[in-house]
């Protein structure tokens, strides 16, 4: 490569101006609007920002690979200090995957399913370095230690939809690696894994840029990733960046009302729900073709003038009141908004009252049989198998109270909902809604007035609403379903009434699902729970698709709502920092079992469960004033077919204290009235485990601090 | 994996099962319509009945299916009432002309199928794509008795390359052959063509393509290595329902032009009634359409390592 | 149920829905295809619609057999496509065959669909027994190669109208089934099917008011591609001798007749080639264009 002959020490990528646009049947869209960054050797920046805000375009644009109708406009990209664009097909096939190699979000999608990993992999060197196969074996093995996937020999006759996702990642960023690239793109790398899997393969990428010396492009949504992993920032809004400096200036000292706004949404360890509430953006994200004049988020900003921000169109400034020369900001605003009062908050609210038991779980036990028709199950006679999707879940929910239910993929929280909700039928023990047991209740067998009480908010809002039907009928239909009301003209007006209280305007009866954007259709789905007036209401993972922004929004409404009718909320989560922010109550759970519970200011401190201790480490924290004791659990999540016998969570346990583990279920210890953890590692020792996350004392508030 | 097949086996043979028995009722239910079909409309009631009581009518309903499906298997169909001898003297040799113009459709079929269908997948949208795609949506909607008749007036009264019919009365012709393959290609290979090209474009917009393409591997290797081999799964289920498709196919063709197959034996049975010949063309043709089901779904899973393995 | 949908919204008014029809065809336009095949597809249903004030014959009269196109009739008039072998104008006789064709075709198929989405929506909803006995018996009936089973029914139940309705249903009724299944197992994990069941809805309502309206679009354009394969059948069926019963104009068995003469009048079977071609194409192409344009968003 001529590169080695001659030493390049320049930047490693020189991006400036660059306008990219696609083109539709609609015309020109403009994609990414004056986007400039550099990125040095060894560098690694971050480009963080809501959905459709541009942030994926600028990689692919990095790769020059943007589609048959995307294209690039104005600005160029250098690498290396050649531009991109003046290459041929043939130099640009050379860099990718050798100099540039990029990371995707969804690695069991990015592998192909029908050659084997080995196959996938040997192909990088072989291509790029031209060496033997038996070479790019070796080599490709080696990269498989790296990346610390065990048994790399066997792994290379895998295909990849044998191995987790986790390891899937693993395995696409051993796959980036093999050549030692300069640059390393990474497209939201963890969003679609746990939590607890993120932690690992966000250290391990931290880990090998520093071996093999890569610059980093980072994408993600999530602020609190970025704090961990970059040492520079851009918050992109609407297709420009109108925030870019040194991660700590950002945080400590955001400039622009967008990156207030953003911290607004973020619920952190030392905010709850009643003392600090979150504080939405309002409005949103506008199409990229219905941009407004001037800057974008004006219509979005509490510090709008007219006459200023919409005119010509916003370039960046020099902010020059830190010690940070990269610190810039697109807003002409900046120097006159008094940065202390701008952190948006919520204003302070009574915590709400809880009354008497309304939902009483007593040893609920739910189990799948499962028919393996393998060859070796056949012989063996265990032809059919029993999944225990729920173990012995025990515990109460008193009026207006909210319980989390926390746990990663495959933990049974959703087979728990289902047979609150009546469409599967409890195998063992009791669940009792207002003293009657329900349990064993499948839907059809339930009152209207039963089934009105308890209700359901679900996770995708896509999904959520019938696409063939308005939203007035969708809703008019509960009304009379749960026999609220019976004339049609009460139910009309029921149906605005519940459009008001999500805060939609009264037209979107006659609306389809369809010219409704994701947060909208989630309110819909939250009028549609309560419709029936409910005592009870599911909430499963009711913003976990959803953009920063609108979630903080949705969340305020639900527990408004919640407040206002005293409901009880059952919310299930896989987010930590969403549990702590919200929940009166939480009860966390791992593969079917339940490992700890209590009220959410005795599970988020000492004692903890171990897992309970890793998965609040394993949480990103968008604020630099915390300090994380990293826990990063090894292995994967056991299959719920073949669970292990003793303790479910013994497998990857960093405080594994013996065979005991290994072999007896653990009894449940009680620290407080009703804090239990499952556990056989002895209470007082429990007790002596420092918290995971301390904030200083300090400044209690970052964001407002100023230099 | 044996499971699987044994599972298929199983299937294939309990569908064969239900197949006869519906055959059987359907065509021999009632003795007296089988005495007609088989001594004619005019002959007297006394022969019928000497003729029925002959061949065990009279016996209880179960009995005759067992009896019936007993010489099925055995390979005695019974006698042909239009040709005088058995039915099996009649069926393999026609089995055998229809398997020699089943085996040149598909030998010319299939590759030029896959590759017009590679070739338009592979970019979508292009060119090429687009004259592939319109050009087999008009090829699979001229219907097969409309090609017949087209090519004919082209090949034969036209230009007189060709002969008319494709009898083979005097042996084994290669010009006979050659329209009777060309109208089969003609109509069946759109269809494929096209399953291949949505296969292979879908395939094209994936992220392992992406993932290969940014890889910097060169485009040949991204095609034959990364793309054919998922894009391929798909058709490989079609062709082999095409067997079944074929059975259907050389039906009007024969008949058109008076080939001597099994699809022309099949039509001229059930026009003169011939019932004993309908049954066994009829158990021939499920027989060798749940055989090539049954083939292409072990394929499907031997080829697909999602499955293979898990 | 489909009260309350109507008095909670404005019903919507003929306009708006008359409105809503010309939308979805103005987005056809954007695939030229798919405009072609409602051209020809369009075209023929004015034709059969319009059959007796254009044709310029009766198509069943014995004028003056095998004039050539554009022969001058003495009793006036023109045969602008000829006649055939016993005097009858093809032109008549293929504007008139439009009408059955157009009217056996999608009345067979209407059938076939009630059938094949009842069935579907009952085995991918309910699963279980219904799912394996209804499976079961479509895969028996889909065994058989497609023409051996027309085949064998009409060779059994005789030929007339009523009995190629029955047995194109009892064929395509099965393959409808399979793919209405399939848009089921995919539909019923929907949240807002959930939401239906855990508010107390019928079986039925989920299946007819959740499910069946969000499966529509790929079994419009099925249904297209299906009209298409279910004239080549009537056509195929005539052409075998196995369709309608003559003299009834019908396009399959005006192939038929005359094909024998092709070599010395090739216009007798050309034209009943062409009509049938392109109303099949049309189908094809609009199937076609509806599916791009169904893709695009």
């Amino acid at each position: 490569m001529p590169d080695s002959v001659t030493p390049y020490d320049g930047p490693v990528l020189e991006i400036e101006d660059l306008c990219l646009s696609y083109y539709t049947r609609a015309g020109e869209i403009p994609a990414v609007v004056d986007f400039s960054a550099t990125l040095a050797p060894g560098e690694s920046i971050g480009l963080v920002g809501e959905s459709g805000c541009g942030k994926s375009t600028v990689a692919m644009a990095i790769m020059r690979y943007m589609g048959s109708n995307g294209d690039i406009v104005s600005g160029t990209v250098k690498f290396k200090g050649r531009d991109m664009a003046t290459l041929s097909d043939e130099e640009l096939r050379q860099i990718r995957g050798s100099e540039i190699a990029m990371i995707y979000q969804e690695p069991m999608a990015a592998l192909n399913p029908s050659l084997t990993i080995g196959s996938q992999l040997i192909e990088v060197p072989m291509t790029h370095d031209g060496v033997s196969k038996e070479e790019a074996s070796k080599r490709a093995i080696a990269m498989l230690a790296d990346v610390h996937l065990p048994d790399p020999e066997r792994l290379m006759e895998a295909y990849p939809h044998q191995i987790s996702g986790g390891q899937q990642q693993r395995v696409v960023i051993a796959m980036a690696l093999l050549s030692s690239p300069s640059l390393l793109l990474l497209d939201e790398p963890t969003t679609a894994l746990d939590v607890t899997v993120e932690a690992g393969i966000v250290e391990l990428i931290a880990e090998l840029s520093r071996k093999y010396n890569s610059s980093l492009l980072y994408i993600s949504h999530n602020l609190g990733l970025m704090l961990e992993v970059c040492d520079r920032i851009c918050v992109m809004y609407s297709g420009e960046v109108v925030e870019e400096g040194h991660i700590d200036s950002i945080f400590s000292w955001p400039k622009h009302p967008y990156t207030h706004g953003l911290f607004g949404c973020i619920p952190l360890p030392h905010a709850d729900k009643n003392a600090r509430p979150l504080k939405a953006i309002r409005g949103q994200l506008p199409l990229p073709h219905e941009r407004p004049q001037g800057c974008y988020f004006g219509p979005r900003c509490d510090f709008f003038k007219a006459g200023t921000c919409d005119q010509e169109s916003v370039r960046m400034s020099e902010v020059n009141t830190d010690d940070d020369p990269a610190h810039r900001v697109r807003c002409k605003l900046w120097n006159s908004i008094d940065h202390d009062a701008a952190i948006p908050m919520g204003d302070a609210k009574p915590p709400a009252e809880i009354g008497e038991t309304v939902l009483e779980i007593d040893g609920m036990q739910k189990y799948y049989e499962v028919r393996d028709t393998s060859f070796a199950a056949m012989i063996s006679g265990k032809g059919v198998r029993q999944v225990k999707a729920n173990e012995k879940i025990t515990f109460r929910a008193g009026r207006g109270e909210t319980v989390a239910i926390v746990g990663e993929s495959g933990c049974g929280k959703s087979t728990f909902a289902k047979v609150l909700m009546g469409l599967e039928q409890a195998t063992d023990g009791e669940v009792r809604m207002n003293g009657i047991d329900i349990g064993g209740m499948p839907v059809q067998s339930r009152s209207p007035k039963q089934l009105g009480s308890l209700q359901m908010v679900f996770q995708n809002p896509n999904d959520t609403l019938n696409p063939s039907l308005t939203i007035g009928a969708q809703i008019g239909r509960v009304i009379k379903k749960f026999g609220v009301e019976t004339d049609p003209v009460k139910i009309q007006e029921r149906v605005l009434h519940l459009l008001d209280v999500v805060k939609l305007p009264r037209d979107f009866a006659i609306r389809k699902p369809r010219q409704l954007s994701g947060g909208q259709k989630q309110r819909i789905g939250i009028a549609r729970a309560f419709a029936g007036n409910p005592a009870m209401v599911i909430a499963d993972e009711p913003i976990s698709a959803l953009d920063v922004s609108v979630a903080a929004a949705v969340t305020e409404l639900l527990t408004d709502i919640q407040r206002e009718n005293q409901t009880t909320l059952l919310f299930i989560s896989h987010d930590l920092s969403a549990v702590r922010y919200l929940a009166d109550r939480v009860v966390v759970m791992y593969l079917g079992m339940l490992v700890e519970r209590g009220t959410t200011d005795e599970v988020f401190s000492p004692p903890y469960h171990p897992y309970t201790e890793a998965l609040l480490s394993a949480v990103p924290i968008a604020d630099p004033q915390v300090e994380k004791r990293r826990i990063v659990l090894e292995g994967n999540l056991p299959s719920a077919l073949n669970p292990p016998k003793g303790c479910p969570f013994s497998t990857r346990c960093q405080r594994r204290i013996g065979e005991i583990c290994d072999n007896e279920p653990p009894p449940v210890q009680f620290n407080a009235d009703r804090h239990g953890i499952a556990c056989h590692i002895p209470m007082e020792e429990l007790r002596k485990v420092e918290p995971v996350i301390k904030v200083s004392d300090k400044k209690p508030d970052p964001a407002g601090a100023t230099p | 994996m044996l499971i699987m097949i044994s599972k298929r086996i199983g299937f294939m043979v309990l569908t064969m099962l239900v197949v006869s028995i519906l055959l059987f009722l359907l065509l021999e239910y009632s003795p007296g319509n089988v005495a007609v079909k088989v001594l004619g409309p005019y002959s007297s009631e006394e022969a019928r009945q000497l003729w029925l009581e002959r061949h065990g009518y009279f016996e209880p309903l179960w009995w005759r299916y067992g009896s019936w499906l007993g010489n099925f298997i055995n390979g005695e169909f019974g006698d042909s009432v239009r040709f005088r001898v058995p039915v099996s003297e009649v069926l393999w040799p026609r089995l055998w002309n229809t398997a020699i113009l089943g085996f040149w459709t598909f030998a010319i079929m299939i590759p030029l199928s896959l590759i017009l269908g590679v070739l338009a997948g592979m970019r979508e949208g292009s060119r090429l794509d687009r004259i592939i795609s319109v050009g087999s949506i008009i090829t699979t909607s001229v219907p097969e008795f409309a090609s017949t008749v087209l090519l004919s007036a082209i090949f034969v009264f036209g230009l007189k390359w060709l002969p008319g019919t494709s009898s083979m009365t005097s042996g084994f012709e290669v010009k006979q052959m050659i329209l009777p393959v060309m109208v089969l290609i003609i109509y069946d290979f759109g269809y494929v063509a096209r399953m291949t090209r949505a296969s292979m474009a879908e395939v094209m917009t994936t992220h392992y393509i992406r993932t290969a393409i940014l890889k910097g591997l060169p485009y040949r290797q991204v095609i034959m290595k990364h793309a054919l081999r998922n894009a391929l799964i798909a058709p490989f289920t079609v062709i082999m329902l095409q067997i079944n498709w074929l059975l259907s196919g050389v039906i009007v063709v024969e008949f058109f032009f008076a080939y001597k197959g099994f699809g022309a034996l099949l039509l001229e049975a059930s026009l003169n009634q011939d019932i004993f010949v309908i049954e066994a063309c009829a158990m021939v043709a499920v027989f060798v359409a749940v055989a090539s089901q049954t083939i292409a779904d072990i394929g499907y899973t031997y080829l697909n390592p999602r499955i293979r393995f898990t | 149920m489909s009260n309350i949908i109507e008095t909670v919204t404005p019903a919507p008014t003929p306009e708006a829905a008359f409105m809503r029809a010309l939308k979805s065809f103005a987005l056809l336009r954007e695939s030229t295809p798919g405009m072609v095949g409602a051209f020809l597809v369009l075209f023929w249903v004015i034709v059969a619609i319009l059959a007796p004030l254009i044709a310029p014959f009766d198509p069943l009269a014995t004028l003056q057999p095998m004039a050539k196109p554009g022969t001058v009739y003495s009793m006036g008039g023109t045969f602008w496509l000829g006649t055939d072998h016993l005097g009858r104008d093809i032109l008549s006789r293929i504007i008139y065959g439009s009408q059955t064709v157009l009217f056996y075709a999608p009345l067979a198929t209407l059938c076939a669909y009630t059938l094949g989405i009842l069935m579907g929506l009952a085995a991918g909803y309910h699963l279980g027994w219904w799912d394996i006995v209804l499976s079961r018996i479509s895969d028996i009936i889909l065994s058989f190669p497609v023409l051996v089973l027309y085949i064998i029914i009409i060779a059994t139940i005789g030929s007339s109208g009523i009995n190629i309705i029955i047995a194109i249903t009892f064929a395509s009724a099965p393959g409808i089934m399979r793919i209405v299944r399939g848009l089921v197992l995919d539909l019923r994990n929907r949240d807002y099917v959930a939401a239906a069941q855990t508010r107390g809805e019928s079986a039925l309502y989920i299946m007819l008011v959740e499910i069946l309206p969000n499966a529509r679009g790929p079994l419009i354009v099925d249904a297209c591609l299906r009209l298409g394969y279910v004239i080549i059948t009537i056509g195929v069926l005539g052409f075998l001798g196995l369709g309608l019963p003559p003299p009834d104009p019908d396009w399959g068995g005006m192939i038929n007749e005359t094909r024998k003469m092709a070599m010395i009048f090739p216009h007798m079977t050309i034209f009943p080639v062409i009509a049938i071609s392109s109303l099949i194409l049309g189908f094809n192409l609009l199937a076609d264009g509806l599916r791009e344009v169904s893709l695009r968003d």
